[in-house]
């Protein structure tokens, strides 16, 4: 499942510097940058879920689609590389039509019941649906049957409160090396995996380091023996891990 | 409330109804968790149906309706398409009107099997389904907003008294609410 956090211009040896517009700002970057990390650094919020500070670039949940002039797609902000000349609308009447939809077709996708969950009132998911005012879901929920795996001494894995942002996927390949996590299926039948599909507490590989559970943005991954509004999740260790292994390098 | 009718005419006042249909009645608790602003609001409004007074009839010509609870039966239908025939604003009140919330778990689980549970598996003495004079629970139970219109959704697990009270304040003012800046779902 790894992949590069972001394609690299090919034949360009050194990033060049290149201006652009961001919400009719001039913003000057370099052309390695991905188009969410250049309107952060000014200031410029675009909403994410699955995009996490220290990890790959992803694109899975696409609340940060924006608008690009001359381009009929929207595009994920958090995987599309800065152009000279761009000009870029993160904000608009059309995009938060499409961020509120991408939200309800997460919240009615599996079964995210907020007033009984371990993440209640410290999840990303429901401060996301919050912040761009979604009080109801108009789609039909699905109500699916899924699995709770408890075989970890430590952690549970609930996939009733999974989005699929694979931030679990993607910290324990990157950063812990131990690539416990996959996906299997596709689509709507996609899963969280440990291993070849087996019980997370009979993992050969994972270290139980519990850096999946602190990443994870909902009450999907969480520690045992915590009851509704518990879990508190603790992502300040990733851009520590990050700034120690980049200066590492030569 | 009726009572304070006689202090202005009623026509003054808006019609206000409250349904308790598949809740915990948290939502309603939490209504009246507003204390000593439910005599300003009485003011405004006349209770005119709800589970608070002696009210057996849904009655004509409401001007806000506030359902708390999700729709999980047949007869929960019924009641609420009469409601939204003779309401103007019709409110979702809280999780389970608002998304179902812990009444609509059982949905990825068949009815039978939920019956099973309830009236045979756990019953110590003469373990049986009661049949008769009963709703018959939906295969699924939905939210609100699934069997009629809605015009405004409050959630939260009950939603704070603050919130519902800034929000019918609103609407009785007929300005429109900004809901997500009060409350969210599991508040």
């Amino acid at each position: 499942m790894t992949r590069p956090s972001v394609p690299k211009p090919a034949g360009v040896a050194q990033p060049q510097v290149v201006t652009l517009r961001i919400d009719g700002r001039d913003v000057s970057a370099r052309s390695d940058e991905t188009i969410l990390s250049v309107a952060r650094q000014n200031r410029i919020d675009i909403p994410t879920l699955c995009y996490l500070d220290g990890l790959s670039g992803w694109g899975a949940c696409r609340l940060c689609l924006v608008d690009i002039k001359g381009t009929p797609k929207l595009l994920p902000a958090c995987v599309t590389l800065v152009r000279e000349g761009m000009e870029v609308t993160t904000d608009s009447p059309r995009l938060q039509k499409y961020r509120r939809m991408v939200l309800e077709l997460l919240f009615s996708e599996r079964n995210h019941v907020c007033s009984v969950c371990v993440s209640n009132g410290k999840c990303e998911l429901q401060a996301m649906a919050q912040r761009l005012g979604m009080t109801h879901v108009s789609l039909p929920y699905r109500y699916p049957r899924l699995e709770f795996d408890s075989s970890n001494d430590l952690f549970r894995m609930d996939h009733n409160r999974c989005i699929l942002c694979t931030r679990c996927v993607r910290v324990c390949d990157e950063i812990e090396g131990a690539h416990t996590w996959d996906c299997r299926g596709r689509g709507i039948e996609t899963r969280i995996i440990s291993d070849l599909n087996e019980p997370w507490g009979e993992s050969s590989t994972c270290t139980r380091c519990g850096k999946c559970v602190n990443v994870c943005p909902t009450g999907a991954l969480s520690q045992k023996g915590t009851a509704v509004a518990e879990m508190t999740k603790r992502v300040t260790f990733l851009p520590y891990l990050t700034l120690m292994r980049n200066s590492d390098e030569p | 409330m009726n009572r304070n009718a006689k202090d202005k005419p009623a026509a003054t006042k808006a019609r206000v109804a409250t349904i308790w249909l598949d809740g915990c009645s948290g939502c309603h608790m939490s209504f009246l968790d507003m204390d000593e602003r439910l005599l300003a609001l009485a003011e405004q409004i006349e209770l005119v149906y709800s589970p608070l007074v002696d009210q057996k009839e849904f009655p004509p010509q409401v001007d806000v309706a506030i359902v708390e609870g999700a729709v999980a039966t047949d007869e929960d239908i019924e009641k609420m398409r009469l409601v939204r025939s003779r309401t103007k604003v019709l409110i979702a009140l809280g999780d389970c009107a608002v998304t179902g919330n812990v009444p609509s778990m059982r949905n990825s689980i068949p009815v039978e099997d939920v019956f099973d549970r309830a009236y045979r598996d756990n019953a110590q003495l003469q373990p049986q389904r009661p049949a008769t004079n009963l709703p018959v629970l939906l295969e699924r139970v939905r939210p609100v907003h699934e069997v009629v219109k809605v015009d405004v959704h409050i959630p939260g697990c009950p939603p704070p008294a603050d919130a519902i009270f800034y929000i019918i304040s609103e609407l009785l003012a007929g300005r429109t609410p900004d809901v997500a800046a009060v409350t969210r779902f599991g508040k």
